[in-house]
C-alpha cells in the first residue's frame, strides 16, 4: 500500500507510453513581451538576496515578471506543508521559478518545503554545477564538474518501520522509470551544455539490484549518445578522485542518496553552498532554481547576505529559459566582482554589504 | 585475579594503532603513556592467516612479509590463495583464521554484477567484525593540499545498506532494506568511544542522515549518545553526512574520531584518504570481539589495474601500516614502532616512492628502502 501510494507519487502512470527525452519548453524572447515566474524569496537572508537577483534581472533587461509567493503560518492541509496549493500551481503553471533559502519549521504534522515541493512538482533531477571562482581561492583551482541527482526516490522513500523495538528497517527503491528520467536528463544536459563525458556514480558491487538497476538505465541511455562518453565509478572511488583530482569528472549522475553527498562534497571543494548554485528539474520541463545554503536568520535583515548562490542559481535559470545572451552578461559580472575581490560580503573574506555586492555586479553587467 | 582481568584487558588494548606525533617532544607530552608490562609467552610467535589476494595483492603482501623476516617479528604466516571470484571464502581459511583470530590480507577484488557476492563482505559477516577502522593522516614529506589531518573512521560493518536484502517488487522496481538495530548501534559507539579514551583522542562525531532517515538512523545518533553519556571527558557531536563531507574537504582539521553507520563510513573514509594521500597509504583494520582483519584502509575491494600488478609498481606503504596495526594488536609495541618508524622515514626522505606518491619506483625498491630503514 505504501509502496504504491509512492509510486503514484513518483507520477509513474503520466510517464507510461510517453517520450522519455525531458521537455525544454520554448519561451519566447520577441522583444517586449514578458514572461512570468514564481519567486520564493523564503526565510531570513531570502528576501534581501531575492532582492539583489531582482535588482541584477532589472539592469540586465530581463523580461522577467516575479510571482512572488512566501511561506504560510499555516499548515495548508491540501500539501501537507507550509507551502499553499496556489503556490504549487504557480509553479506549474508558470514552469519556471526561483526558490531561496526556505527553514522547515520544527515538529510534526506536516512535510519539509523543499520535499513538497520535489514531490509535489515531480522534480526529478537536481542540477549542480560546480565551478572553482577565478580569484577566490580554495584547496582547489581547476574545479569544473555538474552533478545531477535522482530527486524522488532511493534511500528518500521515507518509508521506514519499526520491525521489533531496536530493529528499524528503512526501504531504498530504485525504479526503472525514475533512472532511465534521469539519466535521459543527463545525456541531454551534457550535449546540450558541450560536456564530454557522463559518469554513473554507484555501489553496484553490494547493492546489486538497486544500484544494479540505475546502472543498466544509463548504459542503455549512453547508446543513444554515441557521441558522449560513459562510464560507471563505484562511489567510494568517486569520493576519493574527487578530493584528490577533481578534475577527472565532467558530468556525474547518481542515485539520490549519492547525490547529496557528492554534491555537497563538490561544493565543499569550491568554497561552500553559498557560492553554489543549483536547479531542480521536473516532469513537463518545469524549472525551479534554489540557493541550498541556509537561511542564516543571525544575519537577516542586517544587509550581510551573500547573494552569490541565488544569482548564480537565476543564471541557470536564464539559460534553461535560453536567455544565453543575458545569463553570460551576468554570469561575468558575478565573476568579475568576486575576482577583483573589492566588493566581497564576510563570508568571503570581505567586508562589503549584500547591497556594495549588488550593486558592483550591476556595475559589470 | 590478575588472570582474569588479563582477557579484559588485551580486549581494551586491541586494536590500537598510535597516531602519528608530529615531534617526539610533543608526543612525549601530549600524549599518555599506557605502560606495557611483557608476560611470560608473550615473545612467543603468533600465527597470522594470511590472504595475498587479488591484483596488487600479492606484491604488497609479500612486501609484508619481507620486512617481518627482515625484523624477525613473532609472527608466522599461515597462507591461503583466496579470489575474489570464487563463490565463497574457502573452509579452511575461515577455520584458520579462528584458530589464530588475526588475518592480514590484500584486497579481494569485487565483481560488479552476476550474483557472487563479496567476499570481503563475507569475512566481515561470517566472523562478525562489526567495526571497520581506518586511520587517515598526513605522512611527513608527502605534499597534500590540507594538514594537520589526522582522523580515525569507526565505521559500523554489519548492517545498514549493506544487509544484502534486495528484491524485484514488480519490473523495474527494486527494494532494498537498510537495518539498523540498536544492538550493533550501540556496540559500535562503544568501539568508538573505548578506541577515543584508549589513544587520548579528544572528540567523537557520529555521522548521519537522521533528517530524512528519522527512524533509523535516529536510532543511530540515540545508541551514541546514550554511550557518549559514559564518556564526559570526550567530547560529542554529530554532523549530517553530506555537510561531513563538505566540512571534510574545507576544513579536516576539525574531525578527530568519526562514528558511522555502514556505508556512511565507506564514504567517509575514503575522503579523508583522499585528503590526507590517498589510498594507497592509509592503514586499516575490521575488528570483531575475537577476531581482527587487517587490511588496506579504503577500498578493500580495490585491487589496482592490471599495469601497476605487471610493472610490480604497487604502493606497500598501506599494508605495511595495517601491518604495524596488527603488531600492536598482537601486543608487539616495539616492532610496531619500528615498522613504523621506517615507513615514515622513507615517505619522508622521497627517494623511493611509488608513482601514485609522485614516484617512480617499484615495489620491490619501496620495501628493500623500509627495510633499511629498520632501527
Amino acid at each position: 500500500m505504501a509502496l504504491r501510494r509512492l509510486l503514484q507519487g513518483s507520477v509513474l502512470p503520466r510517464i507510461i507510453g510517453r517520450d522519455l527525452a525531458p521537455a525544454v519548453a520554448p519561451f519566447s524572447t520577441e522583444s517586449g513581451e514578458t514572461i512570468r515566474a514564481t519567486l520564493f524569496p523564503g526565510d531570513g537572508i531570502g528576501p534581501e538576496i531575492a532582492e539583489s537577483v531582482k535588482q541584477v534581472f532589472n539592469v540586465a533587461g530581463v523580461p522577467i515578471e516575479w510571482e512572488e509567493h512566501y511561506v504560510g503560518t499555516e499548515v495548508d492541509p491540501r500539501t501537507e506543508s507550509f507551502l499553499t496549493w496556489e503556490s504549487l500551481e504557480s509553479v506549474r503553471r508558470n514552469k519556471v521559478g526561483l526558490k531561496g533559502p526556505m527553514a522547515t519549521p520544527i515538529g510534526k504534522g506536516h512535510r519539509s518545503l523543499n520535499l513538497t515541493l520535489r514531490k509535489e512538482l515531480g522534480l526529478y533531477a537536481n542540477v549542480r554545477p560546480c565551478n572553482s571562482l577565478p580569484g577566490y581561492k580554495t584547496r582547489y583551482d581547476d574545479v569544473n564538474l555538474v552533478t545531477i541527482r535522482e530527486n524522488t526516490e532511493g534511500e528518500y522513500s521515507g518509508l521506514e518501520h519499526q520491525v521489533v523495538r531496536g530493529v528499524v528497517e528503512s526501504l531504498k527503491i530504485i525504479t526503472r522509470q525514475a533512472s532511465l528520467r534521469v539519466a535521459e536528463y543527463a545525456f541531454h544536459y551534457a550535449k546540450a551544455n558541450g560536456r564530454e563525458r557522463v559518469s554513473a556514480i554507484h555501489k553496484a558491487n553490494i547493492m546489486r539490484k538497486t544500484d544494479g538497476l540505475f546502472l543498466k538505465c544509463c548504459r542503455e541511455v549512453s547508446e543513444k549518445y554515441p557521441e558522449i562518453q560513459y562510464e560507471e565509478v563505484i562511489i567510494d572511488n568517486c569520493c576519493m578522485t574527487l578530493v584528490k583530482n577533481p578534475g577527472l569528472f565532467d558530468v556525474l549522475v547518481m542515485p539520490n542518496l549519492y547525490g547529496d553527498i557528492i554534491s555537497d562534497l563538490c561544493a565543499g571543494l569550491i568554497g561552500g553552498l553559498g557560492l553554489t548554485p543549483s536547479c531542480n528539474i521536473g516532469e513537463g520541463g518545469i524549472c525551479l532554481a534554489e540557493a541550498v545554503h541556509g537561511s542564516a536568520p543571525d544575519i537577516a535583515g542586517k544587509n550581510l547576505a551573500n547573494p552569490t548562490a541565488l544569482m548564480l542559481s537565476a543564471v541557470m535559470l536564464l539559460r534553461h529559459m535560453q536567455f544565453n545572451d543575458k545569463a553570460d552578461r551576468i554570469h561575468n559580472a558575478i565573476l568579475q566582482t568576486i575576482a577583483e575581490g573589492k566588493y566581497r560580503t564576510a563570508d568571503l573574506g570581505g567586508k562589503a554589504s549584500t547591497s556594495e555586492f549588488t550593486n558592483a555586479v550591476c556595475d559589470h553587467i | 585475579m590478575a588472570r582474569r582481568s588479563t582477557p579484559l584487558l588485551r580486549r581494551l588494548l586491541a586494536p590500537s594503532p598510535s597516531p602519528s606525533a608530529s615531534t617526539p617532544l610533543a608526543g612525549a607530552v601530549s600524549r599518555r603513556t599506557v605502560t606495557y608490562m611483557p608476560r611470560p609467552g608473550d615473545g612467543a610467535p603468533r600465527g597470522v592467516t594470511l590472504i595475498p589476494g587479488d591484483g596488487i595483492g600479492p606484491l604488497v603482501t609479500g612486501a609484508v612479509r619481507q620486512v617481518m623476516e627482515a625484523m624477525h617479528a613473532p609472527v608466522y604466516f599461515e597462507t591461503y590463495e583466496v579470489r575474489g571470484d570464487m563463490p565463497t571464502v574457502p573452509a579452511e581459511v575461515i577455520e584458520s583464521i579462528r584458530r589464530n583470530k588475526v588475518c592480514l590480507k590484500g584486497g579481494l577484488a569485487t565483481p560488479v554484477g552476476g550474483g557472487v557476492s563479496s567476499l570481503n563482505m563475507q569475512l566481515r559477516k561470517e566472523l562478525d567484525l562489526y567495526a571497520a577502522l581506518v586511520n587517515c593522516f598526513n605522512l611527513p614529506g608527502l605534499p597534500t593540499r590540507h594538514d594537520n589531518v589526522d582522523i580515525v573512521v569507526i565505521r559500523e560493518n554489519t548492517e545498514g545498506e549493506y544487509s544484502g536484502l534486495e528484491h524485484e517488487v514488480v519490473p523495474g522496481v527494486v527494494e532494498s532494506l537498510k537495518v539498523i538495530t540498536k544492538f550493533c548501534s550501540e556496540r559500535i559507539a562503544k568501539y568508538a568511544f573505548e578506541y577515543a579514551f584508549l589513544n587520548n583522542r579528544k572528540k567523537v562525531t557520529a555521522v548521519h542522515k537522521a533528517n530524512i532517515m528519522k527512524l533509523a538512523d535516529g536510532l543511530f545518533l540515540e545508541s551514541c549518545r546514550e554511550v557518549a553519556k559514559k564518556y564526559p571527558g570526550i567530547q560529542y557531536n554529530e554532523i549530517i553526512v553530506d555537510n561531513c563531507c563538505m566540512q571534510l574537504v574545507a576544513k579536516p582539521e576539525q574531525f578527530d574520531v568519526m562514528v558511522t553507520p555502514n556505508l556512511y563510513g565507506n564514504l567517509v573514509a575514503n575522503v579523508a584518504a583522499g585528503i590526507a594521500g590517498g589510498t594507497g597509504v592509509m592503514p586499516g583494520g575490521n575488528v570483531g570481539q575475537d577476531h581482527a582483519i587487517f587490511e588496506q584502509g579504503a577500498s578493500a575491494g580495490n585491487v589496482g589495474n592490471e599495469k601497476i600488478v605487471e610493472k610490480k609498481r604497487a604502493n606497500p606503504v598501506a599494508l605495511l601500516l595495517s601491518s604495524a596495526m596488527m603488531l600492536r594488536h598482537l601486543q608487539f609495541p616495539s616492532f610496531a614502532d619500528r615498522l613504523e618508524t621506517a615507513v615514515k622515514r622513507v615517505i619522508a626522505e622521497g627517494k623511493y616512492r611509488t608513482k601514485d606518491l609522485g614516484g617512480t619506483s617499484t615495489t620491490q625498491e619501496v620495501t628493500d628502502a623500509v627495510i633499511a630503514k629498520l632501527g
